[in-house]
């Protein structure tokens, strides 16, 4: 600990803090424009001077470690008069356009002009004018508003691994520019809007739509992947205009994919807003009277072993309880799943579906076993995790298969399973690292669960840590896995699967048109070959669900109703109700009580509050039920594939959203021209 | 000083030449093995010497592969220092100097000669293609301002006709002589006197 003085106030800090920081922790705001938390120091902007005693300049404090004995002051004059000189710098050539400024309301720079700031200019010479540079769909560059903080330089090179960004020129010419134009390709990239102290990169898709004063802002819970980022979604009515990162470092730090941001306009588009009847093979509105009746007359005249239903990627958990019991209590089927590929599950215990380590834990690991994922497209945030882990410990990493830029360095292992179980056999070169690791992690992805051998491999993945248990700290947990969507680990939580042996029993049927009635539950990812099933779909988008339906029923998108998400690491977060859903829709819980209502006359919640008391207790009482199947139990020999991810269109959103077919022209137009060189 | 134009017309391939590329090799030696991206700057240089004294884009990919970087550092690093040219240069390139000294010794009417014989704009080729002219920072030879430099040779003592005759030498393709024009050797006090003993008041 070091003990320093700031403002007259002796305060103790741990080692390797800087002046700065110390300061905060002193209460003494400092302004800055380059500094950032999360970022490596550059100390260019110059705003964060104070006064040290024994030096007779002011001193950057970002750039200054704390040291014992020091006695800053952040309050005299000279201090001021030294920012009041960075900032008349700084303003020398910042164009005067607040008024057109997207960036209004939200800038540094306005708010510290406000303290630090003369009302009148002294440089009377021509202001600088920078040309637009292009940086993708995403991103809108006003340069000429550029203060050369270098933030997004730092954040594209280290956090987001793709050093695209730099600084050509120099002095005052200098200009802050992707290599020769190029758009960014990070999924990552649109981070740089909200780091922009000032309003040089400004969001493109959001550009002159609202100011941030006049958005109802509401703190809520991302869909687009299972890493569950904390996200704020602002709202103008019911248009949701933006999403912006909420500061969560468990989870996703202060960062969100472009997905995560920029699919919110697939909220407008595509929308289900009354329930329609395919007569004729043409779609046609219905009431929701009509519709009740049309379902109560087919689901009357069919047997319940004909039933089935599938549960979609952006379901929350209490739609996905309430469509349970309605299966359990009402329809009496028990051919209900949430998978929509056939992937292996073993939910005997929560570690076998659950990433374990946390992904706080990432970056405690050194050494990283990929099976069967490709974490960029499937885990954006967690990806990133991965690569402050490469970055900081140097932690090696190695694949099953080509998973193609990762953004860090990694070793491509020949892709068999015998390889695979090499490994936990105590045999090769790989198992040799593994043994020497004290905190290793191996990553199952979902590509590994559709294998035949995956419960061999898994079982015997289990046993190998199990013998290797003292190698590690108490609390360590190398086995994770990797699951894809919002949607999963709820679903497995709640049980919402029927397996013989692991694998979708559901799908199997569906594919070989064992059913009657189908019901989606705003499931679009689904494929099969439509025979004579009457296909019930209950979701917001109109896609391929909707497509296939003989009837619709609209419901509320994430954005529109209250719901919890468990995310990949096991962890329940509530996602609140931000604006209003479309037309006429009902939640889902809401539909099925109607049913159930004109079914057997009876409601199944008598409120939202029931339902959600009544899911707590299941959740509560099923952490204990036993789990039955019979898995293979037989090593096959086989390749692990990765399967490739269409990352802009992987969920009904994003694919109703203009800004993701943009993003995904872009990344399509990359990988045509060839820029890699 | 402004941004550097990058050039419109760039060739397709750029490749050390084989003498080149040993030469390459050692001077990435020079530097700990984990940190080779810091030859960037010599490299760079060697570029421009191959590649008749500029830098194309080609070239900028060529060596950040080579060294294992990014190609943006390598462009940001070329396009930062003034010494590497990014477009085409004549095979006379003339780099007048206008820091302060030269400057107030009227470093601008050579300026003006360059405008009058090379071409009417900095880094434009003249008519016969074989000269260009460009504005620089101090050069160091503060004593003998103003001055220019011609390739590798240091023109000083200058004034505008002397310049308009160098100039007039250069595009007829001969050689002028380098040095002062003012009959000095090196930095030699004119007048002859060599030490300031003689003078009463020194």
């Amino acid at each position: 600990m070091i003990k320093l003085r700031v403002n007259d106030l002796d305060i103790e800090v741990e080692e390797g803090l800087t002046v700065l920081q110390a300061c905060e922790k002193a209460g003494a705001e400092i302004p800055r424009f380059c500094y950032h938390e999360k970022l490596s120091i550059a100390g260019n902007c110059r705003m964060c001077l104070v006064e040290m005693e024994k030096s007779a300049k002011p001193i950057a404090s970002c750039a200054m470690p704390a040291a014992d004995g020091m006695v800053i002051k952040t309050n005299t004059e000279k201090v001021e008069k030294a920012r009041k000189g960075v900032m008349e710098f700084l303003l020398a050539n910042h164009p005067l356009d607040c008024p057109v400024c997207d960036q209004g309301g939200e800038c540094d720079l306005q708010d510290q002009s406000m303290f630090y700031g003369i009302d009148k200019s002294r440089f009377k010479e021509n202001k600088r004018y920078v040309p637009e540079k292009y940086m993708g769909p995403l991103i809108k560059t006003q340069m000429t508003r550029c203060i050369h903080c270098t933030r997004c330089i730092r954040f594209a090179t280290e956090v987001a691994g793709v050093p695209e960004l730099g600084a050509i020129g120099r002095g005052e010419d200098m200009q802050i520019t992707t290599y020769l134009e190029k758009s960014m390709k990070s999924e990552l990239s649109a981070n740089v809007i909200d780091l922009c102290p000032v309003g040089a990169l400004t969001s493109k898709p959001y550009v002159f739509e609202a100011r941030p004063w006049e958005l109802k802002k509401t703190e809520t819970i991302d869909v687009m992947d299972a890493v569950g980022s904390n996200i704020r979604v602002d709202t103008y009515g019911w248009e949701v205009k933006r999403v912006l990162p909420r500061i969560n470092e468990d989870i996703n730090e202060e960062w969100i994919s472009n997905k995560t941001r920029y699919a919110c306009d697939g909220l407008k588009n595509q929308r289900l807003d009354t329930p329609y009847f395919k007569e004729n093979n043409k779609l046609k509105e219905v009431s929701w009277s009509r519709a009740y009746e049309i379902l109560k007359d087919k689901i009357k005249n069919t047997v319940s072993e004909k039933i089935a239903g599938i549960t979609g990627d952006l379901t929350n958990m209490e739609t996905m309880y309430s469509v349970k019991e309605f299966f359990d209590k009402i329809l009496k089927s028990k051919y209900l799943d949430s998978r929509s590929e056939d992937i292996f599950l073993n939910l005997s215990d929560r570690e076998n579906y659950l990433f374990n380590s946390s992904i706080n834990g990432i970056e405690e690991s050194d050494l990283i076993i990929l099976i069967g994922t490709n974490p960029r497209f499937e885990a954006t945030m967690l990806n990133a995790r991965i690569r402050k882990s490469y970055l900081n410990n140097k932690t090696k990493i190695y694949s099953f298969g080509n998973a193609g830029d990762l953004t860090y360095d990694y070793e491509i292992i020949d892709n068999t399973t015998t390889e695979l179980n090499n490994i936990f056999e105590k045999k090769g070169d790989l198992y040799q690292v593994l043994k020497n690791s004290k905190s290793p992690l191996i990553i199952f992805g979902e590509s590994f669960m559709k294998l035949k051998s995956a419960y061999y491999i898994f079982e015997k993945c289990k046993s190998f840590f199990k013998e290797h248990e003292n190698n590690y700290t108490n609390d360590w947990k190398p086995i994770n896995i990797l699951s894809k969507n919002a949607s999963s680990v709820g679903s497995y939580d709640l049980r919402i699967i029927y397996t013989e042996d692991g694998y979708s029993t559901v799908l199997k049927k569906i594919n070989n048109n064992e059913f009657d009635i189908i019901f989606l539950f705003g499931q679009d990812n689904i494929n099969f070959k439509k025979n004579n099933e009457f296909v019930v779909y209950i979701g917001s988008h109109g896609d391929n669900g909707a497509d296939m339906a003989d009837l619709i029923l609209p419901s509320p998108a994430y954005t529109e109703q209250d719901g919890h998400f468990v995310n990949l690491e096991g962890k329940i977060q509530k996602a609140y109700k931000a604006s209003y859903p479309t037309g006429s829709s009902k939640e889902e819980w809401e539909i099925i009580n109607n049913i159930s209502e004109i079914l057997v006359n009876k409601t199944l919640f008598k409120d939202k509050d029931y339902l959600l008391d009544s899911m707590k207790n299941y959740l509560k009482l099923n952490a204990s039920a036993k789990y039955n199947f019979h898995p293979n139990l037989n090593l096959v020999k086989e390749n692990i594939f990765i399967d490739d991810i269409d990352y802009y269109y992987s969920n009904v959103v994003a694919r109703a959203s203009k800004t993701m077919r943009e993003c995904r022209d872009a990344m399509i137009e990359t990988k045509k021209t060839g820029t890699e060189g | 000083m402004s941004l550097k134009k990058v050039s419109k017309e760039q060739p397709d391939k750029f490749e050390f030449s084989k003498e080149n590329l040993i030469l390459a090799e050692k001077l990435i030696q020079k530097y700990p093995k984990e940190k080779k991206q810091s030859a960037v700057m010599p490299l760079l240089y060697l570029i421009q010497k191959q590649n008749d004294n500029w830098i194309p884009l080609v070239a900028m990919k060529y060596l950040a592969k080579y060294l294992n970087m990014p190609y943006i550092k390598v462009y940001e690093v070329a396009t930062f220092y003034s010494m590497y040219n990014l477009a085409p240069v004549g095979n006379y390139f003339v780099q007048v100097c206008t820091t302060t000294p030269c400057m107030i010794r009227g470093a601008y009417k050579i300026i003006e000669a360059c405008k009058e014989k090379i071409s009417s704009k900095e880094n434009e080729l003249s008519k016969n293609k074989k000269c260009s002219w460009i504005e620089v920072e101090c050069l160091g030879a503060c004593i003998n301002a103003p001055m220019m430099q011609i390739n590798n040779d240091y023109y000083e003592d200058l004034d505008k006709d002397k310049a308009l005759k160098i100039f007039e030498k250069i595009l007829n393709d001969e050689k002028p002589e380098p040095g002062s024009y003012r009959g000095r050797k090196n930095s030699e006090p004119e007048n002859n006197r060599t030490t300031l003993m003689d003078l009463n008041n020194a």
